[in-house]
C-alpha cells in the first residue's frame, strides 16, 4: 500500500515541514532565554564582561561551514558525488572546529575567573552559548550520518531529502549563532 | 524551491515503507512500539487514565486532611508509611501530594491524556490521511511521555519524597535543596521528568501541525475541516511555541539547583545561614513559567472545545452555528493566550501600568470565549437533540465553561485580584473552567468516539450515572470554594483550624471532602465501563452509528493500519451538512448535487 497519495505529493515534504516547525520551537526557547537576559540586565548586580576572542574565530568557522554545505548541496543536485563528499567532509571539520572553539573560549573565560557561577551575566552566557553549542553538536551527528552515507558506496539511490533537511538545520544554527552573538554584543 | 525534484518517485514514501505488510506485525510492533496513530492514541488514553486515578487518589487523601484536620486514619499509615505516622498526614507530604496532584492532572492527564489521545486519533481520520506525517516521531512522542511518567512515578518512592513546591515550582523553594524535603531529589526528578515531557509534546505538536496542513485528502480545504481539527491545530501551535520557554526556565532552575548559579536567587537566608547567591530574581522564573503556564491552560481547554463543538452539532442534527466565528475566536484565543501571562503575577510588585495593560488583554479573552458559548447554545437551540452520553458531557462542558469563565473576569481585575489571589476563589475558578470542564470534554470524546476506537459501545446506563453524579458533585465541591475564597481562606495550607475566622468553614470543608470521595468513587464506574466495554461491550454493526458527516465514519468498523482499505475518499463539502434540504445529514464524501441549495 502506498501511504502517500498522489494529491499529497505536490505539497512541501512533511519532514521539511516538521523541521520548520521544530525550528520555530527552538527559536522560542532562545527567545525565552534572551528575554530573560534583558529582564535581568535591567536589575541590580549586573556585571558586564568581555566575550572571549575565540568566539569571533568560531563565528568565521560557522559561516564558512554554511558556505561549504551550500556547495555540497549544489554538487549533490548536479550528481557530482566526488565533490559532494569532499564538501560534506569539510563542513564536518568546520562544524567540529566551531564547537572546539566555543569550548576553548569558555576555558579562557574560566581561567580568568569568570566561572559559570561567578556572576549572573556570565552564567547566562554559559547557558545560552552552551545550549546553542549542543544544537550544533546535534547537527554534527546528522552531518556524520550524511558523510557515512556519502562514503558508503553500497548506497545506490540518492534522495536529496536528508541533504536538504540537514542543510536547513545547519543554516538555522548558523543564523541563530549570529543572532546570539549580535545580541550578546549589543545588549550590555 | 528545489524540493520539487525530490518529491517524485521513490523518495516521498520511503519513510513509510515499513508499514507495508502490516499483516505480519508481531505483538510488540503492533501493541507496544506501534507506529499506528490509532494505537498510539489508545496508549495515551490508557496511560492518562492511570494517571487520573493516581492524581485523583492524591486529592482524596489531602482532602481527608482538610475535611478532618483532627482525625487519624490508620489505613493512611499502611498506605504511606512514615508519611502518615499514626494515621496523620505529615505537613511535608501534604504539600508533596498537592504538588503531584497539580502536576499530574495538568500535564499528564489533561495535556498528554487529552490532546495526545484525540489529536492522534482524530487528525488522520478526520483530515483523510493514512497516518501522521512522521509515524516514527509520533511513536517517540508517546515513549518520551512514558519515560517522563516513570521518572515522576519513581520520585514518589525516594526517601525525601516527591517535589513539594506546588505545580508551579516557584523558586526559592524549588531552587534550594535545603528549603524542604520536597526540594531535594524529588525536585530534580520533577524537572527531568518535565524536560522529557516537553520533548514529547514538541515531537507530537510538530506532527499534528504538519499532518493538518500537509496531509489532507483531496477536496479537504481548511474551511471544510471539522472544528475538532481546528481546535487540535491551535492546541499544537500553542504547545510548540510555549513549551520551549518552560524548558529554558527548567534548565536555568537545574543550574541554580546543582551548579551554584544564581538566576533566580538573591539575598536568601535559610535556617539561619546566609547564602552566597547574589543578583538573581525569583520573579524572573514566574515570567518564564507563566509564559508557558497560561497558554497551557488553553492547550487543555481547546481540544475540549473542539470536541464539544463537533458532538453538539452531530447530536443536535444541525450545522454548527458560526463556523468561521468559531475558527476566528479560537485564533484570537491562541494569540491572546501569549499576551496575558502576567495576570498570574499581579501581586508580585508588577509595575501598575503594565498591570493595567495585562488587565485589558486578559479581559479581552472574554470576547472570543463568549462568542463560542453563544454559538454552542445557538447550535443546540431548537435542534433535534439526541441526549447521548457524549452530548450530555458536551452540554456539561459548556455549563462548566460558563461558570468558571465568569469568575475569571473577577480575577482578571488587578484590584480585585489583590484580595482573591492565592485563595480558594482561584481554586474554584480554575477547577471549574479548566479541570472539570476539560474532563467533561474528555469524557465526551471517549463516549462519542469509543465505537470507532474499539468497535464496541460503552454501557449507557453506567455512563448516565457517571456523568450526572460527576457534574452535580463537581459543582458541590467547587462552588462553595468561591465563598471560602472570598472570605480570605488561602490555598495550599495544611490546616485551617487554627484560625478563628475560618472556624465557620469546618462543616463546609467536611462536606466538600465527603462529596470529593463520592465523585472519586463514581469515576471508578467510568473506568470499569471503559475497560469492560473494550472486551464485552455491545458490538458496533453500523459503520456510522451517530449518523455523522465526517470522514472517520467512512472507515471500516475496525480500521486497520492505513485507515481506508482502498483509496482515501475525496471530500466535497464541509462537515456540517445536517438538516440541509430536508436531508438528515449529508456525508462530506457526497458530491454536491446539481439542485442542491447554495452555501452552508
Ligand atoms: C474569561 C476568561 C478568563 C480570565 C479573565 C481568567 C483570569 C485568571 C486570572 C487573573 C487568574 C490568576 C488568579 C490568581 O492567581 O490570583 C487565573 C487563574 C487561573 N486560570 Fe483563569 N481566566 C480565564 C479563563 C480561564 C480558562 C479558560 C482556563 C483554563 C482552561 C483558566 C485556567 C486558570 C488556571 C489553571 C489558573 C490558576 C493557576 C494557578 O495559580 O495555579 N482560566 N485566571
Ligand atoms: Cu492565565
Amino acid at each position: 500500500m502506498n501511504i502517500v497519495e498522489p494529491v499529497q505529493r505536490n505539497r512541501i515534504h512533511p519532514y521539511k515541514f516538521n523541521l520548520w516547525i521544530a525550528i520555530g520551537s527552538m527559536l522560542m526557547m532562545f527567545a525565552g532565554l534572551t528575554s530573560a537576559y534583558i529582564v535581568k540586565r535591567n536589575q541590580s548586580n549586573w556585571v558586564d564582561y568581555e566575550l572571549p576572542a575565540a568566539f569571533w574565530f568560531s563565528t568565521a568557522a560557522m559561516i564558512l561551514s554554511s558556505v561549504t554545505l551550500i556547495l555540497a548541496k549544489r554538487s549533490f543536485k548536479e550528481k557530482a558525488m566526488q565533490a559532494y563528499r569532499r564538501y560534506v567532509f569539510v563542513t564536518l571539520i568546520l562544524g567540529t572546529l566551531f564547537v572546539l572553539l566555543q569550548v576553548y573560549g569558555f576555558s579562557t573565560m574560566w581561567k580568568s575567573g569568570l566561572t559559570h557561577n561567578s556572576t549572573v551575566s556570565v552564567s547566562f552566557l554559559y547557558v545560552i552559548v552552551g545550549l546553542h553549542a549542543l544544537h550544533v553538536a546535534g547537527g554534527l551527528v546528522a552531518l556524520i550520518l550524511l558523510a557515512l552515507k556519502a562514503f558508503n558506496s553500497k548506497v545506490k539511490t540518492y534522495s536529496s531529502i536528508p541533504v536538504e533537511l540537514v542543510a536547513t538545520y545547519w543554516h538555522f544554527v548558523d543564523l541563530l549563532w549570529i543572532y546570539l552573538l549580535v545580541f550578546l554584543v549589543m545588549i550590555r | 524551491m528545489s524540493s520539487v525534484v525530490s518529491l517524485h518517485g521513490t523518495t516521498t514514501h520511503h519513510a513509510h515503507d515499513d508499514h507495508h505488510g502490516h499483516q505480519h506485525e508481531s505483538f510488540i510492533s503492533k501493541y507496544v512500539f506501534s507506529m499506528d496513530h490509532k494505537t498510539i492514541s489508545k496508549q495515551f488514553l490508557i496511560t492518562g487514565i492511570f494517571w487520573a486515578f493516581v492524581g485523583g487518589l492524591f486529592s482524596v487523601i489531602f482532602r481527608l486532611q482538610l475535611g478532618y484536620p483532627d482525625a487519624t486514619f490508620p489505613f493512611l499509615e499502611d498506605l504511606l508509611g512514615h508519611w502518615a505516622k499514626g494515621g496523620k498526614l505529615s505537613p511535608d507530604f501534604y504539600y508533596a501530594l498537592v504538588t503531584m496532584h497539580g502536576t499530574i492532572l495538568v500535564f499528564f492527564v489533561l495535556t498528554a491524556g487529552l490532546s495526545g489521545t484525540f489529536s492522534n486519533f482524530l487528525i488522520p481520520l478526520q483530515v483523510g490521511a493514512r497516518d501522521m506525517a512522521s509515524p516514527l516521531l509520533n511513536m517517540l512522542s508517546y515513549w518520551f511521555f512514558f519515560i517522563a511518567s516513570i521518572i515522576l512515578l519513581s520520585s514518589l518512592f525516594v526517601q525525601t519524597g516527591p517535589a513539594s513546591g506546588g505545580w508551579t515550582v516557584y523558586p526559592p523553594l524549588s531552587a534550594l535543596g535545603d528549603a524542604s524535603d520536597g526540594s531535594k531529589i524529588g525536585m530534580d526528578l520533577w524537572l527531568v521528568s518535565m524536560a522529557m515531557f516537553i520533548v514529547s509534546q514538541l515531537l507530537a505538536g510538530l506532527n499534528y501541525i504538519t499532518t493538518i496542513l500537509n496531509m489532507r485528502t483531496k477536496g479537504m480545504s481548511m474551511t471544510r475541516l471539522p472544528l475538532t481539527i481546528w481546535a487540535l491545530f491551535f492546541t499544537a501551535v500553542l504547545g510548540v511555541l510555549s513549551f520551549p520557554v518552560l524548558l529554558s526556565g527548567a534548565v536555568l532552575l537545574l543550574f541554580d539547583r546543582n551548579l551554584g548559579t544564581s538566576f533566580f536567587l538573591s539575598d536568601i537566608v535559610v535556617a539561619g545561614k546566609i547564602l552566597p547567591n547574589e543578583g538573581g530574581s525569583a520573579i524572573l522564573f514566574q515570567h518564564l513559567f507563566w509564559f508557558l503556564g497560561h497558554p497551557e491552560v488553553y492547550i487543555i481547554i481547546l481540544p475540549a472545545m473542539g470536541m464539544a463543538s463537533e458532538i453538539i452539532a452531530v447530536n443536535s442534527r444541525k450545522p454548527i452555528f458560526g463556523y468561521m466565528a468559531m475558527v476566528g475566536s479560537m485564533f484570537a484565543i491562541t494569540i491572546l493566550a501569549f499576551l496575558v501571562w502576567a495576570h498570574h503575577m499581579f501581586v508580585t510588585g508588577l509595575n501598575p501600568f503594565l498591570g493595567a495593560i495585562f488587565v485589558l488583554l486578559t479581559l479581552l479573552i472574554a470576547v472570543p470565549s463568549a462568542i463560542k458559548v453563544f454559538n454552542w447554545i445557538t447550535t443546540i437551540w431548537r435542534g433535534n437533540i439526541r441526549f447521548t452520553p457524549g452530548m450530555i458531557c458536551s452540554i456539561g462542558f459548556v455549563s462548566l465553561f460558563i461558570s468558571g469563565g465568569l469568575t475569571g473576569i473577577f480575577l482578571g481585575n488587578a484590584a480585585l485580584d489583590i484580595h482573591l489571589h492565592d485563595t480558594y476563589f482561584v481554586i474554584a475558578h480554575f477547577h471549574i473552567v479548566m479541570g472539570v470542564s476539560a474532563f467533561f470534554g474528555m469524557f465526551a470524546g471517549v463516549y462519542h468516539w469509543f465505537p470507532k476506537m474499539y468497535g464496541r459501545y460503552m454501557n449507557n446506563t453506567l455512563a448516565y450515572i457517571h456523568i450526572w453524579a460527576t457534574l452535580i458533585g463537581a459543582y458541590l465541591i467547587f462552588w462553595p470554594m468561591h465563598y471560602t475564597g472570598f472570605a480570605g481562606m488561602p490555598r495550599r495550607y495544611f490546616d485551617y483550624s487554627g484560625w478563628e475566622s475560618f472556624k465557620m468553614f469546618t462543616g463546609l470543608n467536611e462536606f466538600i471532602t465527603i462529596v470529593a470521595i463520592i465523585v472519586f468513587a463514581v469515576q471508578l464506574l467510568f473506568v470499569f465501563n471503559f475497560f469492560y466495554s473494550i472486551f464485552k461491550g455491545r458490538k458496533v454493526t453500523d459503520p456510522n452509528p451517530w449518523k455523522a458527516t465526517s470522514l472517520e465514519w467512512t472507515t471500516p468498523i475496525n480500521p486497520g493500519h492505513g485507515n481506508w482499505p482502498g483509496e482515501i475518499p475525496e471530500v466535497h463539502r464541509w462537515a456540517y451538512d445536517y438538516g440541509k434540504d430536508g436531508k438528515d445529514f449529508i456525508p462530506q464524501t457526497t458530491p454536491v448535487g446539481a439542485d442542491e441549495s447554495k452555501g452552508h
